[in-house]
């Protein structure tokens, strides 16, 4: 999750937990960050890639949308599903995010229950319904695309 | 409170395009708007060639990626890379459940993989997920020349 709303960040902790289907969700806070731990560089070196991300487009010092580009064009992180979850629902913004292939857009609900149930949508969806790829151990397995 | 969607099926497979028809049609607010049976045709479909200059441009496109005439992989990697059809969400759905064709789909960039199930109530149900994930949970781009 990359998200520098703490309060926001720790609602999307508990739903999951609620939703009993997550094991382990990090908490990344701006946009540089984030970009590290994806590439196991500086203090996140060691830690395995995420199956899935959620990604809010207001982030300081590196926007949301560089963190998508990012990801969704090096061949390594390209594959991993990254659920856009942000307060903007502004449709040049929605157009935007698809146009980086983001796998999907979520306007943030300000409403407590609708947030815990959109959070237990993303669950259902994401981890029931659609298949993801496969936890990645090795970053570089030796395994050409 | 979420709108309606129309939906490309892409799917060579009569017996599955019947299926498909039948469990949207139990479901409210989606709609069929077209069935290309290859991945020639679906191209077209979209580019509004050939016997498709009036298409209706979908939004959202169901593909099965085993295809005669171009396979899905294709039909994939060739939308995600035109910037007029690129964000429209392909939701893949087909039945192989191989962790390679999952990566590689991803890696070209389909926006999910969904096993295609074999009976009709299963069926019901994915129509009804994909409905309430696409159209009340998240939200759909516009798409580029919509009016």
């Amino acid at each position: 999750m990359v998200e520098d709303n703490l309060g926001d960040a720790r609602l999307t902790r508990e739903a999951l937990k609620n939703g009993g289907l997550f094991c382990c969700l990090d908490h990344i806070r701006d946009g540089e960050q984030a970009l590290e731990y994806l590439k196991h560089e500086g203090r996140f070196a060691g830690t395995p890639p995420p199956d899935l991300i959620l990604l809010d487009l207001n982030l300081p010092s590196k926007s949301g949308f560089d963190v998508l580009a990012k990801s969704k064009s090096d061949p390594v992180l390209k594959r991993i599903p990254v659920i856009v979850l942000t307060i903007s629902r502004a449709q040049s913004d929605i157009n935007r995010a698809y146009d980086l292939h983001a796998n999907c857009y979520i306007v943030k609900p300000i409403n407590l229950d609708s947030f815990v149930n959109v959070i237990g949508a993303i669950q259902e969806y994401w981890l029931k319904v659609s298949a993801i790829p496969p936890r990645q151990r090795e970053l570089t397995c030796g395994l050409e695309p | 409170m979420g709108a309606s969607m129309d939906i490309l099926l892409v799917e060579d497979n009569p017996g599955d395009v019947r299926l498909m028809q039948e469990a949207f049609r139990e479901v409210n607010s989606v709609k069929i708007v077209g069935v290309a049976t290859d991945g020639v045709e679906a191209l077209d479909y979209l580019r509004r060639r050939g016997k498709f200059t009036d298409a209706h441009r979908p939004d959202l496109i169901l593909l099965d990626l085993n295809l005669p005439r171009k396979d899905g992989r294709e039909v994939l990697a060739e939308l995600k890379t035109d910037p007029m059809l690129r964000r429209i969400p392909i939701v893949v759905l087909t039945v192989s459940q191989a962790e390679q064709d999952i990566i590689r789909t991803y890696e070209l960039h389909a926006n999910c993989y969904i096993s295609k199930p074999i009976n009709l109530d299963d069926f019901i149900d994915i129509a009804s997920a994909i409905q309430h994930f696409w159209t009340d949970i998240a939200k759909l781009p516009a798409n580029i020349n919509s009016y």
